[in-house]
């Protein structure tokens, strides 16, 4: 068997460079993801309210946001805002604006739905035994609302993670694109390294993304045992 | 006739252009069994849950002792508090177990011990025949179990009177009897309850006085269940029973 180029990573710096491009990417989808989810939250609250104005905006939202792909998205925010607005936002920035501004969307409806697929009665049934909003939103809705939502945003999360690897379009060196850089100057001298390189590229991701659904999936169980 | 615990003056509700109740006013006395009957839809369970608030009222008034009860008050959950309900169903937490089900509003909301609280619950539970069942979740209960929990909350709370909103309407036939026999129980023991219920059987066994309700307005009123079942006065509460009879011609 051929060599599978990994021990290319062996060399000099090649390894913390690689990692230090697999924090760029976990950086800006922790950013993204923790601003999504903080913003998702007020979107599903005023999407389930039954505001219709601001419920058609959340929709028309929503909708560009899952009709455009990521990649456009990005193009427009860094490229396009340059152009017409003449702001310039660093790629970084780009990217989490991307991010965020997709996150808090499909968050948002992840959040709508939960708090709709609690039953009315489960308001009534705690209001009539005297609760406030404080301990009926804390005690009885908001615990179920998670339970419904955890596995479902689990999953965006993790596509959030994995969508990263875009950015390097708009020119952020990230994980994949140092991976890139360290196999074209490699290729003389092993050529077999795009193999092995994007092999532990694969698995960095994996190790970032499965502890996550790890977690989903027991949360999952216990609340299912309960 | 023993004091007034509730009253209900000149009550109107409407849902848009709506009426569904119109001018409807009612005394209830302590330790009294008040069962609310009619065709669905005259709404009669609007009724009950304009009592405690959970609807707001276009006109007249709801006195808990005097006291009104107004869904924007401040007072609203101690007023509510002293009004206990239970639903068609649907209405305990699934993810609590039956025990903090039970002791959760007396815990958070009336600032109770939780221990006492817990055996309170325990106490009462065993009244209803569930008391080793406190651990278990709701959905691990059949229907006129967690019905009998249901009730069981509401008691918890120490309330004074108890408004039932049909139910066993959402029961197998065969749950239906194990949760009316706590309900029986509970009038035996001299609670204060307004009681709405498709069972005719039931309703007759049960009331100190029954409320014929339709289209929103009180059609016939009777301190004397025995004779309203079998001689109504009005002819529509007459056609109402009716429908609740079968011959083969």
């Amino acid at each position: 068997m051929q060599s599978l180029g990994i021990d290319v990573l062996l060399k000099g710096t090649n390894m913390v460079r690689l990692l230090g491009g697999l924090w760029v990417a976990v950086r800006i989808s922790l950013i993204s993801v923790a601003i999504s989810i903080v913003f998702g939250v007020v979107m599903g609250v005023i999407m389930a309210s039954k505001n219709r104005v601001a419920e058609a905006i959340c929709h028309v939202y929503l909708e560009i946001v899952r009709i455009m792909p990521q990649m456009v998205l990005l193009f427009i925010v860094y490229f396009g805002t340059t152009r017409v607005f003449g702001i310039n936002i660093s790629a970084e920035l780009s990217a989490i604006i991307v991010f965020s501004f997709w996150g808090i969307a499909e968050m948002g409806d992840l959040v709508r739905g939960a708090l709709q697929s609690v039953p009315v009665v489960q308001y009534e049934s705690a209001r009539a035994l005297g609760m406030n909003d404080y301990v009926l939103y804390t005690q009885v809705i908001l615990p179920q609302t998670i339970r419904r939502m955890i596995p479902l945003s689990i999953n965006l999360i993790t596509r959030m993670i994995k969508t990263t690897s875009l950015v390097m379009m708009i020119g952020i060196v990230e994980v994949l694109k140092v991976a890139q850089q360290i196999i074209e100057a490699n290729r003389k001298t092993s050529p077999n390294a795009a193999f092995g390189v994007f092999l532990i590229v694969m698995l960095m991701y994996f190790i970032i993304c499965f502890p996550i659904s790890r977690l989903s999936m027991d949360l999952e169980k216990r609340w299912s045992q309960n | 006739m023993s004091e007034t615990l509730l009253t209900i003056n000149n009550l109107h509700k409407t849902f848009g252009e709506k009426v569904v109740l119109d001018d409807i006013s009612l005394e209830v006395h302590k330790g009294e069994v008040i069962v609310v009957i009619g065709p669905s839809g005259c709404g009669k369970s609007t009724f009950l849950r304009c009592i405690n608030a959970l609807e707001d009222i276009q006109g007249g008034e709801v006195l808990l002792d005097g006291e009104k009860v107004r869904k924007d008050a401040k007072n609203i959950s101690q007023m509510r508090q002293r009004i206990g309900m239970v639903f068609q169903s649907y209405d305990l937490f699934p993810h609590k177990t039956v025990l903090q089900n039970i002791t959760l509003a007396p815990i958070k909301v009336q600032k109770r011990d939780k221990k006492d609280a817990e055996k309170e619950a325990l106490e009462l539970l065993k009244k209803v025949g569930l008391e080793d069942r406190g651990n278990d979740y709701p959905r691990q209960l059949s229907g006129g179990q967690k019905q009998r929990v249901a009730i069981v909350r509401a008691l918890c709370m120490h309330p004074e009177i108890l408004l039932l909103d049909e139910i066993t309407a959402a029961l197998d036939p065969e749950m239906v009897r194990e949760v009316l026999d706590v309900v029986l129980n509970l009038a035996k023991q001299g609670s204060t309850m307004l009681i709405v219920t498709h069972e005719m059987a039931f309703a007759r066994a049960i009331a100190d006085r029954v409320i014929f309700l339709e289209n929103g307005v009180i059609v016939e009123e009777s301190a004397n269940p025995e004779e309203f079942f079998e001689k109504p006065e009005t002819e529509r509460a007459a056609k109402f029973l009716k429908t609740f009879e079968f011959e083969r011609e």
